[in-house]
């Protein structure tokens, strides 16, 4: 009875057959490291997001006038509202964290070369509706900080020659951020920057299945059958889905099915994540002030500007490079330029050879180098503007920048170590 | 169904005609979405110019007026004041106002109409924070000068006139509003047509 109505649904949505090309017969590398844990994170923080954000709704007023009581109604009134709240604002932080180390993986094996460029840009379009995202939740509270955050970040659009000023005015829908920006904030939040998102991240998956996921040595695991390669029992062990075997023109050697090896592994790590997340919603919610900022915890006020005005943590980074440069427009430029870069990876890196394991000891040093340019703007990003600290600004850009520019001159004959034959 | 062979040419005639009266539809379909962030009738109501009292005005008093939602300075200016405008020019990044941050009436070493009457918006020109009024304490700022604004975002620095000084973030000098003197002691902010 039960198996007749399973293959009429089937016959009509073969359900079965796409769980089994995307799960149970999906073909992973065997050599996931804990690096591997991010991208299923990312995908279980976006569900908190979503589920949380959902409930916060019930209650939110998305208004001038009442959004920062309901908030405070939340959080005191409201069973287990403080609950919901603090699991969706620790969750915005704990999103960019995950992605922030999915996207270092990346680099570090090298996944956004040939063939999954487009996969990474479907990546870099997700790190870019996140922002947003990120960026007009922050105005809902209708605190200080919310406020001032959000006058800096649209002053930003303002610094565009001749469209600018009427750029700020359309965005906004007032000649000062009011209840009329809050609400167009509210709506894309909610409803429109949440379906893009999930849309993305239907493409970032469907693209990744397409050409297989990479691994820390960033050899392939699908070879042309032309006799080469010898499969060994543990190879010829699992089902894959004759999809990726392309009608046998390939072979798939050291690679496990996702479900159940990944599904379980990845557990570990969800038990890990959720440990420390719990452990800052219970006893740390605001993050030392990071997550949510001390000016937030008053009302929006247009007449006064808090003493120092940061963004939340995540988007320091960018932040300190917009102030680096002295020219506001040409500051909104470089800010979006590093972005970009990123964007432009699977071209700026030139390399034959994908993972870092692999490559020479002058890429190595250039991704430290990335990474400490990229943690020493995040913290100047935070610190008011000295002199000092811009100047330290300005030099950490560069570094930032010689990361692309070194990578894209020595890449091309770059001293690479031999590849191994088989996954190690 | 007929067999008559295909006519290629009208085809493709057919797909580039409707494709573009498609897209002119399209257009069109996108102008009321984007045309509502425009601000409302409501919001431009209140964006409408306001007038203040300047008669308990106190020499050095700064005041706020809110318009347009932006905090407007009129700030009252002793002679002092006005005298020290001209002895730090040279630290002025644009210390005649060359750049159109104001209406032409205020095109001069004071930016205002009236030599002690100071009308600016009171947002910093780099990203739109508002600037601390420093009527005594400005020299641990800038040496030598007594009295100005400091911006707390990110150090930008203004002078008694809303003038910008050298190696801060702020591009420019302070806007200057649309403003008239209704009387002696009214101004109107946001308007000056038919201003003296």
């Amino acid at each position: 009875m039960f198996k007749n109505l399973m293959s009429w649904i089937e016959y009509r949505l073969p359900f079965m057959d796409k769980m089994n090309l995307h799960v149970m017969q999906y073909p992973a590398p065997k050599n996931f490291n804990f690096w591997y844990f991010f991208g299923s994170l990312a995908i279980l923080v976006l569900v908190n997001q979503i589920l949380t954000g959902i409930w916060l709704t019930m209650n939110y007023v998305p208004s001038a006038e009442g959004a920062f009581a309901s908030i405070e109604y939340i959080m005191r009134d409201v069973e287990y509202g403080w609950l919901l709240r603090y699991m969706h604002s620790t969750g915005a932080s704990a999103f960019f964290v995950v992605v922030y180390l999915h996207m270092l993986r990346g680099m570090m094996y090298g996944s956004y070369q040939k063939p999954r460029e487009l996969l990474w840009i479907f990546g870099m379009l997700i790190f870019l509706v996140l922002m947003a995202e990120a960026f007009m939740g922050y105005l809902l509270p209708w605190g200080q900080m919310s406020f001032w955050g959000a006058q800096v970040i649209i002053g930003i659009f303002g610094t565009i020659p001749f469209i600018g000023e009427d750029l700020t005015l359309w965005i906004r829908g007032d000649y000062v951020i009011s209840g009329a920006t809050l609400n167009r904030f509210f709506a894309l939040h909610v409803i429109a920057l949440p379906l893009v998102l999930v849309i993305l991240v239907f493409l970032h998956i469907m693209a990744l299945h397409e050409v297989g996921s990479n691994n820390p040595d960033g050899i392939e695991i699908k070879r042309d059958n032309d006799g080469s390669v010898e499969q060994t029992d543990a190879d010829t062990k699992f089902t894959f889905h004759q999809y990726f075997t392309r009608g046998g023109k390939k072979v798939i050697v050291d690679a496990i099915p996702f479900h159940p090896y990944y599904t379980v592994k990845d557990l570990v790590g969800v038990a890990g994540f959720l440990l420390v997340f719990a452990w800052v919603i219970f006893f740390f919610p605001e993050g030392g002030g990071f997550f949510l900022e001390p000016p937030n915890f008053e009302a929006a006020n247009p007449l006064k500007t808090p003493e120092h005005i940061a963004p939340v943590w995540y988007f320091t980074p960018f932040y300190a490079i917009l102030r680096a440069i002295p020219h506001p427009f040409m500051g909104a430029v470089a800010m979006f330029a590093a972005i970009l870069a990123l964007a432009l990876l699977p071209w700026l890196d030139r390399g034959k050879v994908r993972s870092v394991r692999y490559r020479s000891g002058l890429h190595k040093v250039n991704l430290v180098n990335f990474c400490i340019s990229f943690v020493a703007l995040g913290i100047l990003g935070v610190l008011p503007a000295t002199p000092t600290y811009t100047l330290l600004s300005q030099l950490f850009s560069f570094t930032y920048f010689g990361f692309f520019v070194l990578l894209f001159f020595y890449s091309k004959n770059e001293a690479t170590k031999p590849l191994p034959v088989r996954v190690t | 169904m007929s067999n008559a062979p295909v006519d290629q040419g009208r085809r493709r005639f057919l797909t580039i005609a409707t494709s573009v009266v498609g897209g002119v539809g399209a257009v069109g379909a996108a102008v009321p979405f984007i045309a509502s962030w425009n601000p409302s009738e409501k919001a431009k109501q209140a964006g409408a110019a306001v007038s203040a009292d300047i008669s308990k005005l106190e020499p050095g008093q700064l005041i706020r007026v809110e318009w347009r939602g932006k905090p407007v300075w009129i700030v009252k200016r002793p002679q002092a004041m006005l005298d020290a405008l001209a002895n730090h020019e040279d630290k002025l990044r644009d210390p005649e106002s060359a750049v159109a941050q104001q209406p032409a009436y205020a095109q001069n070493r004071y930016r205002s109409k009236k030599p002690e009457i100071f009308v600016a918006v009171g947002i910093c020109t780099h990203l739109g924070c508002s600037p601390t009024y420093l009527p005594s304490d400005f020299s641990a700022q800038v040496e030598g000068v007594t009295s100005g604004f400091f911006c707390p975002c990110h150090g930008s620095k203004f002078d008694m006139a809303g003038r910008v000084f050298q190696s801060v973030p702020a591009p420019s000098n302070l806007m200057v509003p649309p403003y008239m003197y209704i009387d002696d002691n009214t101004i109107l902010i946001g308007e000056d047509e038919g201003a003296a």
